[in-house]
């Protein structure tokens, strides 16, 4: 394990430098926006890993093997002011870890997090705190994340207090208490102020916890699985709240889900993460109308359509496509890895239907494909020293299918 | 070991000729007693045909896991079945009525007949105890007349049947994955050959990948087998893709009951149409979506007359004082059942219900 670490470590830096890997920031969004880009980051992530150790027994103690959880490695994101990015994996994959890192919630194993260029290393107290006030995370479950016992004013007026913006006097409170649940659309206010956690259903419960995280003020708000605990119908408001927040106030937002139906209808960029890497990354309708990435199509084809069965035609089944991608005979019948000891090359290759050998034991960089769009596949290796020419046909066929 | 798994080969197309094999007639259950008590089904009609799919689709508190319960007769206190019947018609014999069991016929119909698979059936097994403990245990309890190894045999014999390889027999639960966990229990529900299968939330607590998966085996098992399926879940574009018949439940009552094909193209309840336009598409234009405006109803304040008309965008007049009942939809041009029904005023012109 430590060799591949040590082997795999220096690669990616140069890689972002000069290498293939850089297109991604070179032509994706250098050249139009190369200075916008910049200024409209705000949070960023570069290179960033974290791995939880293993609790070891005693005979690994002598063994002297250290084991560690591969939760994420190695993952570049960029959020922008006033734009949605959709993080999109299957449990495990490590996405919620993403978004405690950027949080702050653990500190990361490798690698760096930007707030406004500014490498942050916030530890507890007055630095954390300084750091929630631009960042925020709302979590999945509503139900768990307020107190039962304390009221929606008690909840909103201590973000007010610990964040110095209740004001001075009981009116300037009030008025930042009703400004807030005005904000989330849950009016009049005082319907809702008094009212415990039970109260109120999923929906209400889920706005009360992002006036919660707006009572910072913050400048990005990162979203675990906002939707996923509430009910389908009461879902799409939740989601058009977030977006009429990130309009107004200019927010940048992580929006986290396994629901890539979802991300395609709320995110402007779409990041996709198997087994604790990203994999492809894209503008939202790109990577969900043609997806690059194996992973990517099998996720796509796996998703719920109602289409595939009634037969209604449109543009449904180009966009999947008959091959290899389209119907997940194959790849879906097995599980993603142990991050305890992922596969090397990349990690997505035991299930992959258009594995190759150099899959096996070199993991991909990322490559730029039109569009912005990039993946980390090496289908799309376009370099001169493909080594054999079989991979090469394969590689023909996969550019084929995906496009 | 396996007892004549009687698949009819030339069975016809899985449509409304099909005998039923469970009639529920105005099914109502209470959870209290008194003036606390809290109506949470009024008055369900649903049929179940042999060898088909149900899907129950609906929000939480709408009603469908209670209806599950209430129908294999699990409902716990302070649930109380107010009124109606359920009817179980086996392969031979006359219809039994399932609510006026006697605890043993009870033990003996119950996974016998139906067997049902929990919602978080992840976390049902055991932990304490081998899968094939908890799998024979279900075996040993209905079939005592079978030796250890028989017993033993079948257990691999179900687990290679939802594709899980029989050397895991020995394993704990918390050695498997959750998508194992879940075909654990699939084996469990099919451990008897029951007649039916109902799955309540089955594949909610798994991603989309491994979700797809148990399903189509599913289906296949389904197909082999000949039991039929009722489908539970708040996900109605996996219920189109994998249902024969979809009945859509809110506020205790089903509003619309209709085929899987039939309810995506047209349908006819406002609230079938909000849910069907609260998932955004995979494909096609995108466009603005808006779900349905407000909360799903709280039971102990019930809105009159129809439920959903605090929400529903085309309320008019009879919806607010009056309830609609789930009546049948006639094709308007030829004057031909449908074979679909549905609750509301809009499509009712007798304008028949309680004021």
């Amino acid at each position: 394990m430590s060799e591949e670490r040590s082997e795999e470590h220096p690669a990616p830096p140069p890689g972002r430098a000069a290498g293939p890997a850089g297109p991604t920031s070179g032509t994706g969004t250098g050249t139009g926006t190369g200075t916008g880009t910049d200024e409209s980051v705000v949070l960023e992530a570069e290179g960033v890993s974290k791995h939880f150790p293993v609790r070891r027994g005693a005979r690994a103690l002598l063994g002297g093997e250290r084991r560690a959880v591969h939760a994420v490695d190695d993952v570049s994101l960029r959020l922008r002011r006033g734009s949605v990015t959709a993080l999109v994996g299957e449990s495990g994959s490590g996405k919620s870890t993403v978004a405690r890192l950027l949080a702050q919630l653990h500190p990361a194993t490798a690698g760096e997090i930007r707030l406004d260029g500014r490498p942050v290393r916030a530890g507890r107290g007055r630095a954390f705190r300084a750091y929630c006030r631009h960042v925020q995370l709302i979590f999945q479950d509503p139900f768990a994340s307020l107190n039962p016992v304390h009221t929606v004013r008690y909840h909103l007026t201590r973000a007010l207090r610990i964040h110095g913006r209740a004001g001075s006097g009981a009116a300037e409170l009030e008025k930042a208490l009703a400004a807030l649940l005005e904000r989330v659309q849950l009016t009049p206010a005082s319907r809702y102020l008094d009212a415990f956690p039970h109260e109120l259903s999923g929906g209400q419960r889920q706005r009360v916890a992002i006036a919660r995280a707006m009572a910072a003020d913050p400048r990005v708000l990162l979203a675990d699985e906002p939707v996923s605990m509430l009910d389908v119908s009461i879902r799409l408001g939740v989601l058009n709240l977030l977006r009429d927040l990130k309009e107004r106030l200019d927010l940048a937002i992580l929006y986290i889900t396994h629901d890539i139906a979802s991300a395609r209808y709320f995110a402007d960029e779409t990041l996709v993460m198997y087994a604790g890497r990203m994999v492809e990354g894209g503008d939202s309708e790109t990577v969900t109308q043609r997806p690059a990435h194996p992973y990517t199509r099998l996720l796509l084809a796996s998703a719920p359509d109602p289409d595939r069965v009634t037969g209604s035609s449109g543009d449904g089944g180009t966009g999947e496509g008959g091959e290899g991608g389209g119907d997940p005979a194959d790849p879906s019948a097995s599980e993603p890895p142990s991050l305890i000891s992922p596969p090397d090359g990349c990690r997505f290759h035991p299930r992959c239907p258009l594995a190759m050998e150099r899959c096996r034991d070199r993991t991909p960089p990322r490559f730029d494909l039109d569009g912005g769009q990039w993946a980390a596949c090496w289908l799309y290796d376009t370099s001169p020293d493909v080594p054999a020419p079989g991979d090469a046909r394969t590689a023909g066929t996969g550019r084929g299918a995906a496009s | 070991m396996s007892t004549s798994a009687t698949s009819p080969v030339s069975a016809p197309p899985r449509s409304s000729t099909r005998p039923p094999v469970l009639e529920i007639g105005g099914l109502s259950v209470d959870y209290g007693v008194g003036d606390g008590a809290v109506r949470a089904l009024h008055d369900v009609d649903l049929t179940l045909r042999r060898g088909e799919v149900l899907g129950l689709a609906g929000e939480s508190g709408s009603g469908k896991s209670t209806l599950a319960y209430a129908v294999t007769r699990l409902l716990s206190p302070p649930g109380v079945i107010t009124g109606g019947d359920v009817r179980y018609h086996p392969r031979e014999g006359e219809p039994v009525d399932v609510l006026a069991m006697t605890p043993q016929e009870l033990r003996a119909f119950r996974w016998q007949e139906v067997s049902i698979v929990f919602q978080g059936a992840m976390n049902s097994l055991n932990p304490v105890h081998t899968v094939r403990t908890q799998l024979t245990d279900v075996l040993k309890a209905h079939r005592p007349r079978m030796s250890r190894e028989e017993r033993t045999g079948r257990a691999r014999e179900l687990l290679s049947l939802v594709g899980i390889s029989p050397d895991r027999l020995g394993a704990y639960p918390h050695q498997l994955s959750g998508g194992m966990r879940q075909r654990v229990m699939i084996a469990m529900a099919l451990a008897l050959e029951p007649e039916i299968v109902v799955m309540d939330e089955p594949t909610t607590a798994l991603d989309v990948v491994m979700q797809r998966q148990i399903l189509r085996q599913l289906v296949r098992l389904r197909e082999e087998l000949d039991f039929s399926v009722v489908f539970i879940t708040h996900d109605i574009s996996l219920l189109i893709e994998f249902s024969d018949r979809i009945a859509i439940m809110y506020g205790g009552r089903v509003v619309e009951q209709a085929g899987a094909a039939d309810i995506y193209r047209d349908p006819r309840h406002p609230y079938s149409h909000g849910l069907l336009h609260s998932f955004p598409a995979l494909h096609g234009p995108r466009r603005e979506l808006t779900g349905i405006p407000g909360s799903p109803p709280d039971l102990r304040a019930m809105p009159s007359g129809c439920a959903f008309h605090p929400r529903c965008p085309k309320a008019f007049e009879p919806c607010g004082l009056r309830t609609p009942h789930l009546a049948p939809v006639t094709d308007t041009g030829t004057d031909t059942d449908t074979g679909r029904s549905v609750a509301c005023w809009l499509n009712d012109d007798r304008r028949s219900g309680e004021s």
